[in-house]
C-alpha cells in the first residue's frame, strides 16, 4: 500500500493507481479465485453480542440459543415467561469454563433454557501476527493457539507450508512427527480426563491425569527443550533429532500410561455417580454435528466414522494400524469412552512408530529451507550464507494457497495458508476445532441442568486459545 | 455454695468443649489437607509448623485480618447474621456428646459431657436442622445469583436429608430404649458372646443411612451441591470474605467433627473400650476412654475425607432421588423390620 501511495505522490506512476475499492476487489478476487467476493458481511452477522430478552430476540436467535435450530428436541414447554427466568453470566471468570469462555445462560430454576457462548476474551490476533512472521517463524506463533496440542498446530502449519514449497520429507522426519503428535494427543486427552473428572467433582482425577501427563511433558522437554509451545516441528522437518535413549522413555510411557488409565477406570468408569452424571447428558445427533461443523471426538461419539487420519492421511500415518473408536449416543459418556479409547489407539501408533523408526535424516535436505548443521557453517561459505538468509529473510514460498487439515485432539485442525511468493504468508487462517465445537454448546446444554452444563463444557474440551486465536 | 460450684463446673465444661472444638477443627483442616494430598500424590501443607500442622491456624489468622468486603446489593442485616447463625448450631450440637467416662472428685460425680439431656438425640436433630437457615439466608441475602442457587439447593437438600437423618436414628432409639446420649453409651458397654463389643453397629443399615445423611447434612462431597465450586463458584458463600467466610468454614468443619463424634457415640460405642482398670493405676486409665472416643471419631472423619477424594458430585435431581426414593424408604423399611424383630424378642411370636 505504501508503495502505491509513494509512486502516486511522485507523479510518475509506473502502474495505474488503483482506488481503495478497486484494490480491495482485486485482493478478494485473488484470495477467493472468483470475480465476486464470496462473503457478504451480513451473512456472517451473529446478532447481538449479548443475550437478548425473548421479546427482543428474533425467532432464529431464540432457536439457536435454545439449541433447536437443526433438530427440535426440546423437552420442556416453550412458555417460559420473563418472570420465571433469569439470565446468569457464567464466566469469563468461572472455575469450570476452561479459560475465559463466557456463557450466558437463561435459567428456569436450575434448568438451562437458552445458552449464548460469548468469546473473544483471549483474542490476541495470532492469525494476523502470522502474516508478519516468516514461514520458519510461523510454528512459534501457531503453537501457542491450542496450547494443549502444540505439536498438532506446528505440524499443520508445516504441512501446509511444505505443500506450497513442494518438498518431500525423509521418512524419519515423518515418523518423528507422528510420534510426537500422537503422544501429544495422549497428553491432551489426559488433561481433558483430568478436568472432566474435576468438573464433575472427582477432585483426585485432576491430579491423576496431570500425573501421567507429566511423563509425556518430561519427554517433550527432553526432546524439544520446552514443556509446551515447542516450535519443534518446522517446515522442512523437525528441529532436532530424538534424544539418545528415547526408546526407553517411550517404552516407559507405553507402560505407565495404561496403568494410570486403569486408575481412571476405577475412579470414573466403574462409578455409578459418574455414569449417572454423564450418560444421556448433552446429547448431540450426527445431523446437528454436520450442521455445526463438529469434528473430532464429539462427532465420533455421535457415531460418525470420520477421522482425518484415516480419510486424509498425513505424514505417513497410513502405515500404522489403529482403530477409530466410535460412540453410539453422542452423550458426554460416549465422548468419554471415545477419548479414553483414542488414548489407547494413539499409544498403539506410538508403539508401532517406535518399532519401525527409520534411520536417516530428521529434516529435509533442501538447503533453501533447512538451516545447515552448525559444523558446516564453520567450513563452508555457502552454508553460512544459507544460514544467514534463512534466519534473516526466511525462505521464499511460491505463490499459491493450501488448506491442510489434520486430526487434532479436539477435531479437524486446518490451516489455510496463502503465499504471494514472499517469505511471509499473505494470509493465515486457522480452522480450529474448539471454535467450531463450542458453537454447538446451546444444542447440548439447552434443557439440561446447570451441573450438566459443566459436564458438557468439559466433554467438548475447548481450549480458549484455540477459539480466539 | 453447692450451686456455685455446679455453675463453675458447667462453665469450665462449656469453655473446654469450645476449646476442644476449635482445636479439633484446626487439626481436621490440616488432617484433611494432608490425607487428601496423600491420596492424590501431593505433599500438602508443610510450611507452617512441623509437617504444616499449624496451617489451619495460619489460614485463620490470615482470614481474620483480611478486609471483609460487603457487596453493594446485599441485605445487610441478614448478610451479617448468617455466618453467626451457621456457627451457633454447630457449636451447640457437640454439647450432648460424652467424650469420656464419668469420674468422681470427692463425692461429686463429674461427667465429661456438658449436658445430659434426656432428649439428647432430639436435641441433635433439632439443632442440626437449624444450620440450614444460615446457608439459605446467606444465599438469599447476598444479592447474587450463584449464592441464591446455592441457597435454594440447600433448602431442598436439608429438608430431604434431615428426614433421612432422623429416621435412621429411630431403630437405635427403639433398640436402646432411650434418647439420652449418655445412656446410649452405657447401653453399648459389655460384649456380645463375650468377644464382640456390644456396639449399635449391629444395626448396620442404620449406621450406613446415618453416615450418608450426615455427609449430606454437612454439605460435604459428594453432596456438596450447596457449594459446588465447579458449578456455583462458591455457592452460598461466594460473596463472603475475611472473617465472615472463616465462620462458615469453621462451622463446616465443626459440623464434620460433631457428626463424626455423634456417629461414633451412637453406633461405635462412644468412649467404651478396654481400659485395663485392674492392671493400671487409676491415674492412667482415665485417659483410655477419651482416647477410644477420639480414635473412633477420627475413623469416621477419615471416611468423610476418603469419600471426598474418591467420588464425583451428585447432580441436583439425583440427590433428591437418592434422598426420597432410596434413603427415606430404606430407613422406613429398616425401622419397621427392627421394630418387628424387637417385638418378637419382647413378646414372642403372636401365634405362639
Amino acid at each position: 500500500m505504501s508503495e502505491e501511495t509513494t509512486t502516486e505522490d511522485k507523479g510518475a506512476p509506473s502502474t495505474p493507481p488503483a482506488s481503495e475499492g478497486e484494490r480491495r476487489r482485486l485482493q478478494e478476487m485473488w484470495a477467493t479465485g472468483t470475480e465476486e467476493p464470496s462473503w457478504v458481511t451480513a451473512s456472517t452477522a451473529e446478532g447481538a453480542q449479548l443475550m437478548l430478552p425473548r421479546d427482543n430476540a428474533s425467532p432464529d436467535e431464540v432457536a439457536e440459543e435454545g439449541g433447536t435450530l437443526v433438530v427440535d428436541d426440546r423437552l420442556f414447554d416453550e412458555d417460559a415467561s420473563e418472570e420465571e427466568t433469569t439470565i446468569l453470566n457464567m464466566g469469563p471468570q468461572h472455575p469450570s469454563t476452561h479459560g475465559v469462555l463466557r456463557l450466558q445462560l437463561e435459567l428456569e430454576g436450575e434448568i438451562v433454557r437458552r445458552v449464548k457462548p460469548v468469546i473473544g476474551y483471549l483474542h490476541t490476533g495470532m492469525e494476523k501476527t502470522g502474516e508478519t512472521l516468516t514461514f520458519l517463524q510461523g510454528p512459534t506463533n501457531v503453537t501457542r493457539m491450542d496450547y494443549l496440542a502444540p505439536f498438532h498446530n506446528e505440524l499443520c502449519f508445516s504441512l501446509a507450508t511444505e505443500a506450497l514449497l513442494g518438498i518431500e520429507l525423509p521418512p524419519r522426519a515423518q515418523a518423528i512427527r507422528i510420534l510426537m503428535t500422537e503422544l501429544n494427543r495422549v497428553s491432551s486427552h489426559l488433561t481433558w480426563v483430568a478436568t472432566q473428572g474435576m468438573d464433575l467433582g472427582a477432585l483426585s482425577m485432576m491430579i491423576y491425569g496431570i500425573r501421567e501427563r507429566e511423563l509425556l511433558l518430561a519427554f517433550f522437554e527432553k526432546t524439544t527443550g520446552l514443556r509446551m509451545n515447542h516450535n519443534y516441528i518446522r517446515p522442512g522437518g523437525v528441529a532436532a533429532d530424538l534424544p539418545d535413549g528415547w526408546e526407553d522413555d517411550v517404552a516407559e510411557i507405553l507402560q505407565r500410561i495404561p496403568e494410570g488409565m486403569d486408575d481412571y477406570h476405577d475412579l470414573l468408569t466403574n462409578n455409578p455417580i459418574f455414569l449417572g452424571r454423564t450418560q444421556g447428558v448433552g446429547v448431540i445427533t450426527p445431523e446437528e454435528c454436520f450442521a455445526y461443523g463438529i469434528t473430532g471426538p464429539p462427532l465420533r461419539a455421535a457415531g460418525v466414522d470420520w477421522d482425518l487420519r484415516k480419510s486424509q492421511p498425513y505424514s505417513g500415518i497410513e502405515q500404522y494400524e489403529f482403530d477409530v473408536p466410535l460412540g453410539e449416543h453422542g452423550d458426554v459418556y460416549d465422548r468419554y469412552t471415545v477419548r479414553m479409547e483414542e488414548m489407547r489407539q494413539s499409544l498403539r501408533i506410538v508403539a508401532q512408530v517406535m518399532e519401525t523408526m527409520p534411520a536417516g535424516d530428521y529434516r529435509s535436505e533442501d538447503l533453501k529451507v533447512t538451516p545447515p548443521p552448525r559444523k558446516r557453517i564453520d567450513e563452508s561459505m555457502e552454508a553460512l550464507i544459507h544460514h544467514f538468509k534463512i534466519f534473516t529473510e526466511g525462505f521464499k514460498v511460491p505463490a499459491g494457497e493450501h488448506y491442510q487439515a489434520i486430526e487434532g485432539p479436539r477435531g479437524e485442525l486446518g490451516h489455510y495458508v496463502v503465499s504471494n511468493g514472499e517469505a511471509k504468508p499473505w494470509r493465515l487462517h486457522c480452522r480450529t476445532p474448539s471454535f467450531a465445537n463450542i458453537q454447538a454448546l446451546p444444542v447440548m446444554m439447552a434443557d439440561q441442568l446447570i451441573a450438566d452444563s459443566i459436564a458438557i463444557i468439559a466433554s467438548i474440551d475447548p481450549v480458549l486459545g484455540d477459539v480466539d486465536r | 455454695m453447692t450451686d456455685w460450684i455446679d455453675v463453675l463446673i458447667v462453665a469450665i465444661k462449656v469453655v473446654a468443649a469450645f476449646v476442644i472444638m476449635l482445636v479439633a477443627t484446626l487439626m481436621l483442616i490440616w488432617a484433611e489437607r494432608k490425607i487428601l494430598a496423600d491420596m492424590q500424590n501431593r505433599v500438602g501443607p508443610d510450611r507452617a509448623g512441623p509437617g504444616g500442622i499449624l496451617q489451619g491456624l495460619a489460614d485463620g489468622i490470615k482470614l481474620f485480618f483480611k478486609e471483609p468486603i460487603t457487596p453493594a446489593r446485599v441485605e445487610k442485616g441478614i448478610y451479617l447474621l448468617a455466618p453467626i447463625l451457621a456457627l451457633i448450631p454447630a457449636l451447640l450440637m457437640f454439647l450432648v456428646v460424652p467424650i469420656g467416662r464419668p469420674f468422681s472428685i470427692g463425692d461429686r460425680e463429674i461427667t465429661l459431657q456438658v449436658m445430659d439431656l434426656n432428649v439428647g438425640l432430639l436435641f441433635v436433630l433439632a439443632v442440626s436442622s437449624m444450620a440450614v437457615y444460615a446457608v439459605v439466608l446467606a444465599g438469599w441475602s447476598s444479592g447474587s445469583k450463584y449464592p441464591l442457587l446455592g441457597g435454594v439447593r440447600a433448602t431442598a437438600q436439608a429438608i430431604s436429608y434431615e428426614a433421612a437423618l432422623g429416621l435412621s436414628l429411630v431403630p437405635v432409639v427403639i433398640y436402646e430404649g432411650t434418647l439420652s446420649v449418655a445412656e446410649l453409651v452405657e447401653g453399648q458397654s459389655g460384649q456380645f458372646f463375650g468377644i464382640f463389643p456390644a456396639w449399635n453397629i449391629i444395626l448396620l443399615p442404620s449406621f450406613a443411612f446415618f453416615l450418608m445423611a450426615a455427609v449430606a447434612e454437612t454439605n460435604r462431597a459428594p453432596f456438596d451441591l450447596v457449594e459446588a465450586e465447579n458449578e456455583l463458584v462458591g455457592g452460598f458463600h461466594t460473596e463472603y470474605s475475611g472473617l465472615r467466610f472463616a465462620l462458615f468454614f469453621l462451622a463446616e468443619y465443626i459440623n464434620i467433627f460433631t457428626m463424626s463424634a455423634l456417629a461414633a457415640t451412637i453406633f461405635l460405642g462412644g468412649w467404651n473400650g478396654p481400659t485395663w482398670d485392674g492392671a493400671l493405676p487409676a491415674s492412667v486409665t482415665w485417659i483410655f476412654p477419651i482416647l477410644w472416643f477420639g480414635l473412633k471419631t477420627f475413623a469416621i472423619v477419615f471416611i468423610f475425607f476418603w469419600v471426598r477424594a474418591t467420588l464425583p458430585r451428585f447432580r441436583y435431581d439425583q440427590l433428591m432421588e437418592l434422598g426420597w426414593k432410596r434413603l427415606i424408604p430404606g430407613t422406613l423399611i429398616w425401622m419397621i423390620f427392627v421394630a418387628i424383630a424387637l417385638a418378637f424378642d419382647e413378646f414372642g411370636a403372636p401365634w405362639a
